[in-house]
């Protein structure tokens, strides 16, 4: 401890690696407690602070996480026509999964301390949500050289260049997810890039996404994704080709009751991005031409369907991304929702609409929030007159 | 008569049209995919913008004030006609790729900017020095997008493969994204976050 602290004072304001300052401020924080205390009154009642919050996050992630590398192992051997274990499902999808959580800290971590020495701020856990995000929305398929690049988008375009953690205008996870699907469309969308195969592919499995065989049904759409072997209840528990972390709605949706009930995730979002999605679904099964159509997919197979729960609940709910007024939240939600079950029923080029839907209206978001606090202002203006 | 050098030398850098003014950021999007169009719209822009500054300089004193736009953009519009008419001549190919976009410097806010801003207001010499300035300016910033977008989009450079098969073979793609408009703004905006930072310039 003694020479902990003569070594701290080098790296002080004044000392000789003064530069470095943020490398040291982070490790004391992560180990020990700050050795700074406020002076004079203070108003905290709780030590909730930037670190507390994300912890939450990751922790209601972990649920996706672990099953998303199961299902990474199950559709890996069901694709190759061999009954597997759950240990070994298990096992073949850390071998998977771990390496793209490898990539995606070192790289994204890289980034955060540079600019942190750089800008001479503090290093702050802001990357570990999208550190922790990032691998869950991608093709176990995906690249690493790619993700890595996707990264580094993410982070220093997405985030650093707006000011860092907190400033920026877009979700940084999905801008790396954006980023990967315009540069390399063919690691991240198609028909064949969301199962991880040894090679050889069983006639009897569907490599391709539910969503994807929804684009041309041949048949009723319901009857054709059964046929396929996606009915509902396995879409719901999340035994399907996909992104790692969106396939089960079950362990989204335990994410989803521990961020509502620690308020970290705002409810007020995730309702009103599923009543989006309601509302227009049932608007398109109206004008659906033929049951055959993409259009006729009720609501509650597009909220099973791809990325819908998991943007609802982890990528829509950004706090710094999303609209900051509880009335704003309400139309920031429903719209993503809308726009979401739009892009999917009416271009059949994006079968998914989600991530899109979504950097739309974190576009937006301030826009909302702008006219939120003035027809406020009119209303009160109003009572105060009349 | 002495021209100062920095009428010259401060469009290229910390006055630059493109990073400095966002001026001319359409065609900076639209021909850039390639470096080749982006030389070529480079050296037109700067034939055009030098000699409307010099003309209109010649021209200032009996201008009236009243129809001044309308005598500019007759300068202006004859030497793009004139550019246009030469690329078709002498390179019909490249006239195609660019299309609309060399009748486009028309439109171009650097090319009546540097009239009003400069060449109605002094002598023609320096006003064709301040004319080769900002077009080179431009110029400069084309040639890097266009360098970076055929790099990484293409793998070319002036349509020579420049990245090596073996390289594509261990796994390497072009990134796609370099070939749409938004890479170009993406670049556009890696350059103006690096001169910026060097340049400690900020925007009002």
């Amino acid at each position: 401890m003694k020479a902990h602290g003569t070594i701290r004072s080098a790296f002080e304001k004044g000392g000789r690696f003064e530069r470095l300052w943020p490398l040291v401020d982070a490790a004391e924080t992560f180990f020990f407690r700050l050795p700074v205390r406020t002076a004079g009154g203070t108003h905290v009642r709780d030590a909730y602070d930037l670190k507390r919050m994300m912890m939450i996050v990751v922790l209601a992630l972990f649920p996706s996480m672990a099953f998303g590398t199961y299902n990474v192992g199950y559709q890996f051997y069901a694709s190759a026509g061999i009954t597997a274990g759950h240990l070994e499902c298990l096992l073949k999808g850390l071998w998977v999964v771990v390496p793209l959580y490898a990539v995606t800290f070192a790289v994204g971590g890289f980034w955060e301390v540079l600019f942190a020495l750089v800008r001479g701020e503090e290093i702050n856990e802001g990357f570990f949500v999208t550190g922790a995000l990032i691998p869950l929305i991608m093709p176990p398929t995906i690249p690493l050289w790619q993700l890595a690049l996707a990264v580094s988008f993410g982070v220093v375009l997405g985030k650093e260049l707006f000011g860092g953690t907190g400033m920026n205008i877009f979700n940084p996870a999905l801008v790396s997810r954006a980023f990967l699907f315009f540069a390399y469309p063919k690691s991240i969308s198609g028909a064949g890039v969301w199962t991880l195969t040894g090679g050889t592919v069983v006639d009897a499995y569907t490599m391709a996404t539910p969503l994807h065989l929804g684009i041309e049904p041949k048949g009723e759409i319901i009857a054709h994704l059964s046929a396929s072997g996606f009915d509902f209840w396995r879409m719901f528990t999340g035994l399907e080709p996909g992104s790692i972390g969106e396939t089960s709605v079950i362990a989204i949706l335990i994410g989803a009751i521990l961020l509502v009930a620690t308020g970290v995730g705002s409810w007020r979002i995730i309702v009103s991005v599923f009543a989006g999605g309601a509302a227009m679904a049932l608007v398109c099964n109206a004008f659906a031409p033929s049951p055959a159509n993409v259009m006729a997919l009720p609501a509650h197979y597009h909220f099973v369907m791809g990325g819908f729960a998991f943007g609802a609940v982890f990528m829509a709910t950004d706090p710094v991304s999303a609209a900051g007024t509880n009335a704003g939240k309400y139309v920031y939600g429903f719209l993503i929702g809308v726009l979401t079950v739009l892009v999917r029923a009416l271009n059949p080029a994006y079968p998914e609409g989600m991530m899109l839907a979504i950097l739309f209206m974190n576009l937006f978001a301030p826009l909302i929030d702008f006219v939120v606090v003035r027809l406020n202002m009119r209303r009160r203006r109003l009572r105060a007159a009349g | 008569m002495a021209v100062d050098k920095k009428i010259f030398l401060s469009p290229i850098n910390e006055n630059n049209p493109i990073t400095t003014q966002v001026l001319g950021i359409c065609s900076a999007l639209a021909v850039t995919s390639q470096l080749k169009p982006s030389i070529v719209m480079g050296l037109a822009v700067i034939a055009v913008v030098a000699l409307s500054n010099l003309i209109t300089s010649f021209m200032r004193e009996y201008i009236p004030q009243k129809v001044r736009i309308i005598v500019e953009m007759t300068v202006v519009a004859s030497l793009v006609i004139l550019v246009d008419q030469i690329l078709k001549a002498y390179a019909y190919q490249m006239s195609k790729q660019l299309s609309v976009f060399v009748g486009l410097i028309i439109t171009n806010c650097i090319v009546l900017g540097r009239i009003e801003a400069f060449s109605m207001g002094n002598r023609p010499v320096p006003s064709l020095v301040d004319g080769l300035g900002n077009g080179l300016g431009y110029a400069l910033i084309l040639f890097i997008v266009g360098f970076f977008r055929e790099l990484f989009g293409f793998g070319k450079i002036l349509g020579y493969q420049v990245l090596p098969e073996s390289l594509y073979a261990a796994g390497y793609e072009n990134n796609g994204l370099m070939v749409l408009a938004p890479g170009a703004f993406i670049i556009l905006a890696l350059i103006i976050w690096l001169q910026r930072t060097i340049s400690g310039y900020r925007e009002e």
